[in-house]
């Protein structure tokens, strides 16, 4: 499975004013999620009971776990289709939807209002298999071990490395060699749970039909959320290994970028295929011109989330220079998840509603904060762990 | 005879006797009978919005209450009220659509409706729990758990009719807030809802749920005219066991128009086909298998001697992406600088 030639944690100084920007959000969300849970969501936030879903669920729950697709499409390209010349991406992609989970998981417990009883759909006698959130949270649960499951001989990799000869590198390597036995079953496993719970995530909204928009309220909205999550998967990990790269002063290697941002042309068209027939089959094309805000969201989201970027990624000049090509995968990204901002908060139009709902500055600096937090982190992991392919200088010193 | 609210019951209860003795006892205790529950029939040109019914509410529920005649206050009527965490039921005051805002104020002739849970047949509200912690009772009545519940507040996004209450403002213990059917008064002989047992004026009647839809329609053939041709909740969301009879179209007076299904039909059809004998995600598992290994065949005849023919950490592939002046430099890996 870890098939890189020379993974090596990168080196690269810790302190940059990049790195204290977004410890400052951190820890300012940090501070507003301790405001939450000391004085409850009400004050915390805007939520009502006209709107009991807000900021948190849709942003870092649902757009997290959307935009973490890039790891099991990777795997699946990587491993279970064999297109091995991409090995290289495959650490980053999957140690970027590892965290990417964890924080939808903690942004999800920021949000519960009981959120000590997270664990309760461990418990069969709390099944309840009709929900669609159900199927969610197990899904999500199993996905989780196995992505850590996943990245564990990462670990165990450094593990042999530095601390070579003792107990605890041969404690490793047993590890290493009893993961590589199961770690196909499990890919294969993870790739099949991906795909059920990101379309799942799309039924989510299927109950409440009165209270969705038409634009955004389809039967088939399953299949759209898995044709995004698919869609979305290389335009992430592309865009994330070219930050990673600037980031840190390193090139990036563009040939394989832009070998691997061929493959997302067909499946962002397809997405985009599927959406508008959607609206032609619901006989809907007449709210694309109907005046409000929805459908300017509905119009952002189409053009500057897909025609805009499929056109440009489908240049090869485009592909192959790092600042066009980090723009274009940036706004697929945003793209998908100004869809689930749409899905879950646009277009939610609750009976009797007396207010439009938005964020306080709380929910704000809560979402942005968990998003600066994860980033950090996977500058300290990829510091510490194997997780980048070296680069010639790196492997000279 | 005068079908008052307190002879129906008796005589609801004396037909329950007789049909009880039967073999029922078994299919009663099953929460899917949806013909075995309590209802309530709300005879909305009945209510005079005195409020009482919501001051009785939140005396049984257990919270302090105002004093009874506060609730005479009908200035409250200018706003639209959902019912909250402290009031389950709310009383609002609609404009008689054949009279101006300035003749109804001036004639005292207004709708009045109750909101409230309605305690649907297929609540979409326990179809979205994941943990459970919202059932139909074999009584009919739909429960809240908090001992189950995360918090996570799915059921205020499913419901169709848009009910349940949150304790945003309760850190540690936040409950969802709706009302219970009286699930303990109702439990007893003889037991009523609060709200319909202080109703001062026969708009509400308790029995049984199909007693109350037959009643209902009788109640509109016998006086034809007076009432819209339509019993609210019979149908609507899969059907409820609070139904409504209204002089005013029901839309005009808060009542979401709704379709004859409930809202859990389309997700649980949807979650049902995917895992249907776990089918399509083990064909998937078994697809992808299957490509794995056919490329790991394929692969094992394109890579280089391995170091260890039993560790799988393969170390050199042929890949057009590396460099083989370097390779063949034998650079060796180091630990981290």
């Amino acid at each position: 499975m870890n098939a890189l030639i020379h993974p090596m944690p990168v080196s690269a100084p810790f302190r940059s004013s990049g790195f204290l920007v977004l410890a400052a959000l951190a820890a300012l969300g940090f501070g507003f999620a301790m405001y939450r849970f000391i004085f409850g969501l009400g004050a915390a936030t805007n939520l009502g009971d006209d709107y009991p879903w807000g900021l948190w669920k849709a942003l870092n729950v649902a757009a997290g776990i959307a935009v973490a697709a890039g790891g099991f499409t990777t795997t699946a390209f990587v491993h279970v289709f064999r297109r091995s010349a991409f090995h290289a991406v495959a650490r980053p992609a999957l140690l970027a939807a590892a965290l990417g989970y964890t924080f939808a998981v903690i942004g999800l417990i920021i949000d519960l209002g009981r959120y000590y009883s997270i664990w309760h759909p461990l418990l069969p006698s709390m099944w309840q298999g009709d929900s669609v959130l159900f199927e969610i949270a197990m899904c999500v649960m199993s996905y989780l071990t196995i992505m850590y499951l996943e990245f564990a001989p990462v670990v165990c990799e450094h593990i042999m490395q530095t601390e070579a000869g003792s107990r605890w590198s041969r404690l490793a390597l047993a590890a290493d060699r009893l993961l590589s036995q199961v770690l196909p079953f499990l890919l294969v496993a993870g790739v099949v749970i991906s795909c059920l719970h990101q379309s799942s995530l799309g039924n989510l909204m299927l109950i409440a039909p009165g209270k969705m928009h038409s634009l955004w309220f389809t039967p088939v909205l399953s299949l759209l959320f898995l044709l995004s999550a698919i869609a979305v998967g290389f335009p992430v990990v592309i865009f994330t290994m070219l930050m990673t790269s600037w980031s840190l002063g390193r090139r990036p290697d563009i040939r394989l970028l832009a070998d691997l941002a061929r493959y997302a042309p067909p499946l962002i068209g397809l997405y985009l295929a599927a959406k508008v027939a959607d609206l032609v089959i619901r006989e809907q094309l007449g709210l694309l011109v109907a005046p409000g805000l929805r459908t300017v969201m509905f119009h952002l989201e189409m053009m500057g989330g897909l025609v805009i970027p499929l056109a440009l990624l489908l240049s090869d000049g485009v592909r192959r220079n790092p600042r066009w090509l980090g723009a274009a995968c940036m706004m697929v990204v945003l793209g998908v998840i100004l869809n689930r901002l749409n899905v879950f908060l646009v277009a939610y139009e609750p009976l009797y509603a007396k207010r439009t709902y938005f964020p306080s500055t709380a929910e704000f600096a809560v979402s942005v904060g968990l998003i600066a937090t994860l980033m950090l982190l996977y500058r300290v992991v990829v510091h510490y762990l194997p997780v980048f392919e070296s680069t010639r200088q790196e492997r000279l010193t | 005879m005068n079908l008052n609210r307190r002879t129906f019951v008796k005589l609801g209860l004396a037909g329950i006797g007789g049909a009880v003795s039967g073999a029922r006892a078994a299919t009663a205790e099953e929460p899917g009978n949806l013909k075995d529950g309590w209802g309530v029939l709300m005879d909305i040109p009945n209510c005079i919005g005195c409020r009482k019914c919501e001051y009785a509410c939140q005396e049984a529920a257990g919270f302090a209450v105002a004093p009874i005649e506060s609730f005479d206050d009908k200035s409250v009527f200018a706003d639209h009220r959902r019912p909250d965490v402290k009031s389950y039921t709310t009383v609002n005051a609609f404009r008689s659509t054949t009279d101006s805002v300035a003749e109804s104020q001036a004639n005292g002739k207004f709708v009045y409706t109750k909101a409230n849970c309605l305690h649907c047949l297929e609540p979409a509200c326990a179809s979205a729990c994941l943990v459970g912690a919202l059932n139909r009772q074999p009584n009919g009545a739909v429960t809240y758990d908090a001992a189950k519940c995360m918090g996570c507040r799915y059921c205020m996004v499913a419901c169709p009719f848009g009910i349940p209450a949150y304790d945003y403002h309760d850190p540690l213990t936040p409950q969802v807030r709706k009302c219970t059917f009286c699930f303990d008064r109702i439990s007893k002989e003889g037991g009523a809802p609060a709200c319909v047992s202080i109703c001062p004026n026969d708009a509400l009647t308790f029995g049984r749920r199909d007693a109350l839809v037959k009643l209902a329609h009788e109640r509109i053939q016998s006086r034809p005219g007076e009432y819209v041709d339509h019993v609210y909740g019979e149908h609507e969301a899969g059907g409820t066991s609070w139904l409504y009879l209204s002089n005013v179209p029901f839309e005009k007076v808060g009542f979401p128009l709704l379709e004859n299904r409930s809202p859990s039909q389309l997700t649980e059809a949807l979650q049902h086909s995917v895992f249907k004998h776990w089918v399509p995600p083990v064909m998937l598992y078994g697809l992808l298998s299957v490509i794995m290994w056919l490329g790991k065949k394929q692969d094992d005849g394109r890579s280089e001697e391995l170091p260890d023919s039993n560790h799988q950490n393969v170390r050199r592939r042929t890949n057009s992406h590396r460099r083989l002046p370097e390779l063949c430099a034998g650079i060796t890996e180091g630990g981290h600088s």
